[in-house]
């Protein structure tokens, strides 16, 4: 297990050094530079700003600089905001980001798998039928324009939850919800189809010949099987749901790291490109290695690490 | 069935491994000592089936799977039901065991009295009782039968561990003796272990083992040794004969191998098309049988002590059950169907005290047939 884990690590450094490499490139094949302005400024003071942020040297001079930096968790100041640094960005954002992240996984991945138990259980009938519906229509509805219904109907009209900001539990929902939609309907269809399967399986009729009881049978028995699907998407729906706060936490003026991050891209802020697609990297590889670390505990047929004998 | 007399109600056998049945060199071979012992079959009635029933409503109609199985099973007795795929006998054990789901799935009898309880008649939760205490089943491919995610000691626990109330130290005590009676080397260790770290015929000692751990009165095994090789076979079969001998447990046996049936059955009862159509000792059935589906049955599997012979297939295809006919069903296939087997179905006609065969035949009308020697084999 050890030496998976210590294998594993350095891949993901491995990985994250490709991404910040091809982030650094492509970000400079951009055109534009964080210091254009519509204001014409002073040629001089032009030069000198380029020289403070060493935009005037070559590229591969300015991507050795970086990646030195970045080697010591340093991700250099903000060219737009230079009262902060990149890292100070990244400590206030992230809390948030990661608090919004956590709780949608959370919902999407409990009321996902319940819905899906509840429609599997309940085949062919009339609750089956209602969860397939809602999830088609979780799946069919972009984040964005279920957060705008939303805050249409909750917030707007009926005036049960605050329309914005990031306060209070109360404040959390509408966002929470519009984001966990998606995931749990794909994962409400996945649970359910499957648990089906799982259900037909002898070792089920083999756990019913004994006189288990149903919630034991449906619980220790079939839901272990049937989630190893929806651990093989957790990290598609992660990616989605990282994917998906930038655009969340713009709509409801969330205070995360989405908004540093698309703000970054329109201002050329070279400094905070890098360190948000940086951190977002590493973060989601991180959680996909989780990912893999659950799989081998759901199923021990699947061994993480080879032992000396094993066939 | 009837068994009138009082000497034949109680009988003590010792098996010797000196029966002469056909089959039995056959099963026997692979295996260097056969021990001698003792098996008690008694006359108290552990299981009573009557006219049961059983269909399936499905897209395409309403498949008659069983239609009218009556057979009783004696304590300590091995009754084994025998018939080609589709003929109903799976679906006979899962009715017994409460395993048909309803719908589709309908059941209906006379009673399927176990010990004197309708089990058609018990709730679900009441079942649960029965199920894995009192009834147990063996399944027939012991790789699909045990939960891959469980270690096999949990499997084999959480059994006992509802029913009895045992405590998880307890439970596990048990567990080892059980692996221990079917013949798995190092319980203790075993127990951790994932379905995946044993062999096949490993796995279907512990299926057997979590069968036994409750002390259930009547086992069910659905085609225990169809998914295992033949060496792996014979060694199964002896361990359900050790068990019977040691807790003298009832076992009917569904198998559609005849090789099988003369190693360990007591009584035969042969189905066709979601009936039983003739039951016997297993000595009546091999040497006497009468339905000729039961002569088609046994003409069609290779004989040692006949070699030049071939084999005999039974011509044709079982009836389609979503419509069967009126009469007898193995009428199409049979080379000595009369006018009347088309039309209905013959009551069953008692040739002992043991061995009944439906079948016109049997009909003093159509006994010509049988003396002109058509049926001599």
């Amino acid at each position: 297990m050890g030496r998976y884990i210590i294998k594993r690590f350095l891949m993901m450094l491995m990985t994250i050094f490709i991404i910040a490499t091809l982030t650094f490139f492509l970000m400079h094949a951009v055109p534009g530079s964080p210091l254009e302005t519509e204001r014409t400024t002073n040629e001089a003071i032009q030069a000198n700003l380029e020289k403070f942020y060493k935009l005037d040297q070559p590229l591969y001079v300015q991507y050795f600089d970086y990646m030195k930096s970045l080697a010591t968790f340093d991700f250099g100041p903000s060219i737009k905001d230079p009262n902060r640094t990149v890292n100070e960005l990244l400590e206030r954002g992230f809390p948030i980001s990661f608090e919004l992240g956590i709780i949608t996984i959370i919902i999407a991945v409990l009321s996902g798998v319940l819905l899906g138990i509840l429609a599997a259980l309940r085949h062919n009938k009339l609750l089956d039928y209602g969860a397939m519906a809602f999830a088609v229509i979780g799946i069919s509805i972009p984040n964005f324009v279920m957060a705008t219904l939303l805050i249409q109907q909750l917030a707007v009209t009926w005036n049960i939850f605050p329309p914005a900001t990031w306060k209070s539990p109360m404040h959390m929902v509408l966002p929470v919800l519009a984001l966990a939609t998606g995931p749990m309907a794909i994962i409400a269809r996945l649970t359910r189809s499957s648990m089906l399967e799982v259900l037909t399986q002898d070792y089920i009729k083999m756990a019913r010949a004994k006189g288990i009881k149903p919630v034991r049978i449906v619980f220790r028995h079939a839901l272990r099987n049937a989630m190893m699907p929806v651990v093989t998407i957790m990290g598609t729906l992660l990616a989605g749901i990282l994917t998906g706060t930038f655009v969340i936490e713009k709509i409801f003026a969330i205070p995360g790291m989405g908004k540093y991050f698309v703000d970054s891209i329109n201002n050329r802020d070279y400094p905070v490109i890098m360190g948000t697609t940086v951190f977002y990297s590493a973060f989601l590889i991180f959680m996909l290695f989780l990912v893999d670390i659950v799989y081998g505990i759901l199923d021990p047929r699947i061994k993480l690490h080879k032992k000396e004998g094993d066939v | 069935m009837t068994r009138p007399l009082a000497d034949e109600l109680t009988r003590t056998r010792l098996e010797d491994g000196a029966e002469s049945d056909p089959f039995a060199h056959d099963a026997k071979r692979g295996k260097i000592a056969k021990p001698k012992r003792k098996r008690t079959v008694t006359d108290e009635k552990i299981l009573e089936v009557q006219d049961l029933h059983v269909t399936f409503r499905t897209y395409g109609g309403t498949v008659q799977a069983v239609r009218g199985v009556t057979f009783d099973l004696f304590k300590g007795e091995t009754l084994a039901i025998v018939g080609e795929s589709g003929c109903g006998k799976s679906v006979t054990s899962n009715a017994i065991m409460g395993l048909i789901q309803q719908p589709p799935g309908k059941i209906t009898s006379k009673g399927v009295r176990f010990k004197s309880k309708d089990l058609t008649k018990l709730s679900k939760k009441e079942m649960r009782k029965i199920q894995g205490v009192d009834i147990s089943m063996i399944f027939q491919d012991p790789m699909t039968a045990l939960n891959p995610t469980l270690t096999i000691g949990e499997q084999l626990t959480e059994g006992v561990k509802q029913h009895k109330n045992l405590s998880g130290a307890e439970a596990k005590k048990r567990a080892v003796e059980m692996l221990d009676l079917v013949g798995i080397p190092n319980p203790e260790e075993r127990l951790k272990q994932y379905p995946h770290q044993f062999s096949g015929g490993m796995r279907q000692r512990i299926v057997i083992a979590i069968a036994l751990i409750c002390e259930p009165e009547l086992l069910i095994a659905d085609e225990p040794t169809t998914a295992l090789d033949v060496t792996i076979q014979a060694q199964i079969l002896d361990l359900f004969e050790e068990i019977q001998a040691k807790t003298g447990v009832s076992i009917i046996l569904i198998t559609h191998d005849l090789g099988v049936v003369a190693k360990i059955a007591d009584r035969i009862a042969v189905m066709y098309a979601g009936k039983v159509v003739e039951t016997g000792t297993k000595r009546e059935i091999f040497y006497t049988a009468n339905h000729p589906y039961t002569r088609g049955l046994l003409n069609s599997v290779p004989r040692l002590d006949l070699k030049e012979e071939e084999l005999v297939p039974i011509d044709g295809t079982p009836p389609d059950l979503f419509s069967p006919p009126a009469g007898c069903p193995f009428a199409p296939r049979c080379p000595f169907a009369m006018e009347v087997c088309a039309r209905v179905y013959p009551e069953p006609t008692h040739l002992s005290a043991t061995q009944k065969v439906d079948c016109w035949l049997q009909d003093e009308r159509a006994k010509k047939l049988i003396q002109d020697g058509a049926f001599a084999h």
